[in-house]
């Protein structure tokens, strides 16, 4: 049974990889990293539920092996389909965004560092619904960045998944998404939260391709 | 085999053959340069034959299944085409459904039509049903902001997209006096006479190229077209057998689709230019993307379409 599962798993998560390339040709611009198995935080702009499946298409397979997305709790164990998907297809590191809750998302992160994943967050916390490139970090980046200093950091901008695929619209549109990966950040010595987060945002909205409209 | 079959599978090894050979010129001249330095000519010239063998090879297969995988071929070229074009344009959340009928509704549709042989209705279901019921769903959501910039630049990549490419296809619909499944070698004449003509406009222009046509936007040279359209002409000639023309004819229409090919191209750099990118896409590796590849051939598509209806039709 948890053979099949697993099976399920890895099918499910084929079909996904191949819609994504279908509809968007989403493609991987690695300016500032090269693809190899090596353990990162992937920090990422968030405008849409679509972001993280489509993150985890452009990696190659080495990478997408490795890597767990942080995704909320709340969402993914809604029904039975998205606690399939979430925890087993995608990997998620699940966390609860819920103040009261005793079990820390940090503690998990953490774990997940340590057990040797790499991992996709989106420091936004929430989809931005707002015409500003991006909304003000969460202090998650830079706890993470200080407890395991050795990780690099990678800004990772998805574009045109607002137009793909905006809130409330069921039918994605197929345009072309690219998904580019910068040059590694990693927090200071001596620096604060506030300074490393406007440094890490900055470098995130630096790889927004311009395109005069 | 058919003699039509046969006609396809000539065509086919011909081009082959002609691309072995270019392979085989670039392979002398880039092993005559020093080595360490790269010729950018050069190398662009290579990428350009490395895309022909697809695109032969593709375009033959399409041709030699007949009409159903002709229409699959150039239904898939739209929708990467539109895909790329869209991707650019001006666009709002407003749009979402329209835009989503247009790739799903308006593109298949129109393929379908063509399929069916249906001229009246192909030749007017973008310019008029599509045109005129895409801006009423865009504005149903009651959002005015850069309307007019938004339906027309969606229109264009309609039109560019669908409709222009659905006439290479639609080829396969005109009625020539010969049998009638000869039509599907009118595609490959237009496919090749522009292509050629394309490659070697390129291939004199660097040469011998001095006055630019449009200065800042495309280094396509007067010289270099004039010496394209030519070898466009020679080769229509060559290739007269397979339609109804005559070679005199053939020549003139491949005159024709030659020089209009290479206006559109100038066209679409203009786009290119405007939105601040180099291709429409990376979707093939070194080479942008579909549009890159296939503009003059859809700027040719209608007109060489209709001029053949009226003159031959």
């Amino acid at each position: 049974m948890k053979f099949l599962r697993r099976l399920a798993a890895r099918i499910v998560g084929h079909a996904i990889r191949i819609f994504a390339r279908a509809i968007t040709a989403v493609r991987a611009d690695w300016q500032g990293i090269e693809p190899v198995p090596r353990q990162r935080v992937y920090f990422a702009n968030h405008t849409s539920n679509g972001d993280m499946p489509m993150i985890w298409a452009a990696l190659p397979p080495a990478l997408r092996r490795e890597v767990r997305p942080v995704a909320a709790a709340d969402y993914w164990l809604k029904n039975k389909l998205r606690a399939f998907v979430g925890p087993e297809v995608f990997n998620c590191v699940l966390v609860d965004r819920r103040p009261e809750v005793k079990d820390k998302p940090m503690d998990k992160i953490i774990a997940a560092l340590d057990e040797g994943a790499s991992l996709i967050i989106f420091p936004e916390g929430n989809r931005n619904m707002t015409d500003e490139p991006l909304l003000p970090f969460k202090a998650g980046l830079y706890n993470m960045g200080l407890a395991r200093p050795d990780i690099d950091l990678v800004p990772t901008w998805v574009a045109n998944l607002n137009t793909i695929m905006p809130k409330g619209e069921v039918i994605p549109l197929p345009l072309i998404c690219t998904v580019t990966f910068g040059t590694p950040i990693h927090v200071k010595a001596d620096e604060d939260k506030d300074a490393f987060l406007a440094r890490a945002s900055d470098a995130l909205v630096a790889l927004a391709p311009e395109v005069t409209q | 085999m058919s003699p039509t079959t046969v006609d396809i599978l000539l065509l086919a090894f011909g081009s082959f053959g002609i691309l072995i050979g270019l392979t085989f010129i670039g392979e002398v001249l880039r092993a005559r340069q020093t080595p360490g330095t790269l010729n950018p000519v050069l190398e662009t010239f290579m990428t350009r034959i490395q895309s022909w063998w697809g695109m032969v090879a593709f375009v033959g297969g399409a041709l030699l299944m007949g009409k159903f995988g002709v229409m699959v071929l150039f239904a898939f070229c739209s929708f990467a085409a539109l895909r790329e074009f869209l991707t650019l344009t001006a666009k709002a959340q407003a749009d979402h459904k329209s835009l989503a009928l247009a790739f799903f509704v308006v593109l298949p549709l129109q393929y379908v039509f063509v399929g069916m042989g249906w001229t009246g209705m192909y030749t007017v279901f973008i310019p008029v049903y599509a045109f005129l019921l895409l801006p009423i769903m865009s504005a149903l959501r009651g959002n005015a902001d850069r309307f007019l910039v938004r339906v027309a630049e969606t229109q264009w990549a309609l039109m560019i997209a669908v409709f222009c490419v659905s006439h290479v296809p639609a080829l396969i619909n005109l009625d020539l006096g010969q049998s009638s499944d000869r039509s599907v070698l009118m595609i490959a004449f237009l496919v090749m006479v522009v292509q050629f003509g394309d490659l070697l406009e390129y291939f004199f222009g660097r040469r011998i190229g001095r006055h630019k046509i449009a200065p800042g936007l495309s280094p396509k040279t007067r010289e270099g077209v004039l010496c394209g359209v030519i070898s466009a002409m020679c080769i229509g000639a060559l290739l007269h057998w397979i339609t109804p023309f005559g070679i005199l004819g053939a020549a003139g229409m491949a005159a024709i689709a030659s020089f209009v090919g290479m206006l559109g191209s100038l066209v679409f750099a203009a786009i290119k230019r405007d939105r601040g990118v180099k291709d429409w896409s990376h979707l093939i590796p070194g080479q942008g993307g579909f549009v890159d590849q296939l503009d003059s051939v859809i700027f040719a598509a209608p007109i060489f379409y209709h001029l053949t209806a009226y003159f031959y039709g």
